[in-house]
């Protein structure tokens, strides 16, 4: 019996402390956003051909002005995204670009330091480096603040060099806080954090057509992150089948050898 | 292959005379169809010819993308997403490399693990383990290697981070990490040779050192779940009664097991390639960046067991030196392990108990060091290293205590 028992003991221990990671995982602070925000899901679709062509819209009036996306050709997004070539050139692409051309901004490097601080980001990976739930949340996240120097703020990025250039459509948000019981090197403290969004003044669209907009833009920036992403999927299903198909031979093949192993 | 096996010289025509050449026929009968292997493999005894596959196929499409790759701290990143976007299939191309290297590692890691359970590194199979030891320590280097050319953020600081371990050697260190940049930090000078060591140098190291692990296997035969070696029971053709031709037995055998690691495989390339930022991390999406650190800097999860190590020790000097032993300690295995017998089935409570204890700590520390270094997450490494330590270290003692089972003569096998 001790002979078991020992090593048993000596095992139990390591076996219990891995018990305790849940309870780390949950210590680990509060969470870096507020909730409301982090309930927010872009919950897009890079298959919904319509919405990608309204996102495609709504980078070129609203992003393209600052932003480029230099990995993305315009020619190459007007197949993958249905646009006959002649509405391409008569209503996107820019007139001193030809189709072949990479999507970029007009905006001088220079100017965008001198304007805004930095150069702002190119837009063709910035859904793969930062999720799109981020970049959504981002969009939906500004509100007003005469304190900065653009007259405007953001929740999840604060301090973003980026002024809220979609609030003609949203309308003007203000934050709203509520004090909440926190401990601040262990002593109780009240302190504000984000609880809501009130409108102030209202846009060209309503709530629910300016979610809409927001979304198919994000849906846009997926899939100028990984052009392939609907392809890959579309093949993967057909490698799959024939996979199965294939291991399931090479399964009737290896019973039918083994037969005569006794 | 000594000529008198060497029939097939004789034969007529084309055939005799290549052998009487070059020694095909012996070859292939001597290796394949009249090598001997034991009848009683499991699932575990996959794992071997499927990482030999990953080898294949990481050399097969590591050509493909080195066509389309520029190496260049203005250029790499740049042509990656060129790869993705306009190479035709390039973006298969590079999802079969980078899940690969990944799916590579899975491979390795329950291949080292079958090892273990079935004391596959005990005489008289030591050079065999130490063979596959360096393949580990090559395939490491390589996967390091690689992971720093697309020069992503992560790529720049995984190398920064990696180097700098290097730095703890006593006196000539500072002056190594310098030498091993090639530059007074991670810049083009080092991704420029760490190219060049990924393409050219490591992969031949890998090849020569998987024909010596092969050949070893074959000379000492293979090891089995009974542990028990079947050339010790002959029939009267001289051949194992345990033991069945590699070929056609065991060559379908594993093509079954191709198939099932494919669907596996395709699964992840075609449907969750980034595996939830396990197998190509958010991060690594923004090109290199000296001024912004990614938050945190973690390793590839295969790697992540020897940097939770790392990270729990106060002392960067002794981390690094555990994070060293940590990978070395496999090396001593044949050495280490006094046990009269080689598979668990055999083994005594000890045993099982000890490499439970490994299993538990090595899996731990692997999701250990995906999290940040702090509070409970170092306690926790601390507790999983002794336990990793614990498993080498104390084997020569728990080996002897352990009360082991007779082992049978011939293999279990039902067929």
């Amino acid at each position: 019996m001790r002979k078991i028992l020992l090593p048993a003991l000596i095992l139990a221990l390591p076996f219990a402390s891995a018990l305790l990671v849940p309870a780390a995982a949950l210590a680990e602070g509060g969470p870096a956003l507020p909730a409301v925000v982090e309930e927010w899901h872009a919950g897009n679709d890079v298959s919904n051909i319509a919405s990608l062509q309204r996102g495609a819209r709504n980078v070129v009036n609203y992003c393209l002005p600052c932003h480029s996306l230099k990995y993305v050709r315009w020619s190459r997004m007007g197949e993958d995204l249905h646009i006959p070539t002649n509405l391409l050139v008569a209503d996107l692409v820019p007139p001193d670009a030809k189709p072949a051309d990479y999507i970029l901004s007009s905006l001088r490097a220079e100017d965008a330091v001198t304007w805004f601080g930095k150069q702002p980001p190119d837009l063709s990976l910035i859904a793969r480096s930062r999720g799109t739930d981020k970049v959504y949340r981002f969009l939906k996240s500004f509100y007003d603040d005469p304190s900065r120097p653009a007259g405007s703020n953001n929740i999840i990025l604060p301090a973003p060099a980026m002024p809220a250039v979609l609030s003609d459509l949203e309308g003007v948000k203000a934050a709203v806080y509520k004090e909440v019981d926190a401990i601040e090197d262990g002593k109780p403290v009240k302190t504000q954090v984000f609880d809501h969004f009130e409108k102030v003044s209202p846009g060209q669209l309503s709530d629910e057509q300016f979610d809409a907009f927001v979304r198919d833009t994000v849906n846009f920036l997926d899939y100028a992150g990984e052009p392939a992403q609907v392809d890959r999927r579309s093949t993967g299903v057909w490698v799959v089948l024939f996979l199965l198909v294939l291991t399931w031979l090479t399964w009737l093949l290896k019973k039918e050898y083994w037969k005569d192993v006794h | 292959m000594a000529s008198k096996d060497n029939a097939a010289a004789n034969a007529p025509g084309f055939w005799g005379w290549l052998n009487k050449r070059l020694p095909v026929d012996a070859f292939w009968r001597s290796q394949v169809s009249e090598y001997y292997a034991p009848k009683n493999f499991n699932t575990w005894y996959y794992f071997g010819s499927l990482a030999l596959l990953v080898l294949v196929m990481q050399l097969l499409t590591g050509i493909f993308l080195t066509m389309f790759y520029k190496v260049g701290e203005a250029t790499a990143f740049d042509s990656v997403e060129y790869i993705m976007r306009e190479v035709s299939w390039g973006w298969l191309l590079r999802y079969l490399h980078a899940v690969g290297a990944s799916f590579f590692f899975i491979a390795v890691y329950l291949h080292m693990y079958r090892a273990l359970l079935y004391g596959s590194y005990k005489a008289p199979r030591e050079l065999l383990w130490l063979f596959g030891m360096f393949i580990y320590l090559a395939l490491m280097a390589e996967a390091f290697l690689g992971y720093v050319l697309p020069w992503g953020n992560m790529s720049y600081w995984a190398a920064t981070v990696i180097i700098n371990l290097f730095s703890a050697i006593p006196a000539i260190g500072p002056g190594l990490v310098e030498w091993i940049r090639g530059d007074y930090g991670v810049a083009d000078a080092t991704l420029n040779r760490f190219f060049s060591l990924h393409v050219v140098a490591i992969p031949l190291v890998l090849l020569l050192l998987v024909a010596l692990h092969l050949v070893s296997l074959h000379e000492t035969g293979s090891n089995n779940p009974d542990g028990i070696e079947i050339k010790e029971t002959k029939g009267e053709d001289g051949h194992p009664v345990d033991g069945i031709p590699f070929h056609p037995y065991y060559t379908v055998k594993d093509i079954f097991g191709v198939g099932v690691f494919l669907l596996l495989f395709s699964v992840v390339v075609f449907f969750v390639p980034t595996f939830g930022n396990l197998f190509l991390e958010e991060a690594n999406f923004e090109p290199a960046n000296p001024l912004s650190t990614p938050d945190p800097i973690a390793p590839s999860w295969y790697f992540t067991p020897f940097y939770a190590i790392l990270r729990a020790v106060p002392n960067q000097r002794i981390g690094a030196l555990l994070l060293l032993l940590a990978v070395l300690s496999f090396f001593f295995l044949p050495w280490l392990d006094r046990s009269p017998v080689k598979s668990v089935r055999y083994r005594g409570l000890w045993f099982k108990g000890m490499l439970a204890l490994f299993t538990v700590s090595f899996l731990m520390l692997m999701y250990l060091g995906l999290k940040p270094a702090t509070g409970v997450y170092v306690t926790l490494a601390r507790v999983f290293s002794v336990g990793y330590f614990a498993f080498f270290w104390l084997m020569p003692f728990y080996t002897k205590w352990d009360v082991t089972k007779p082992v049978p003569k011939r293999v279990t096998f039902h067929a």
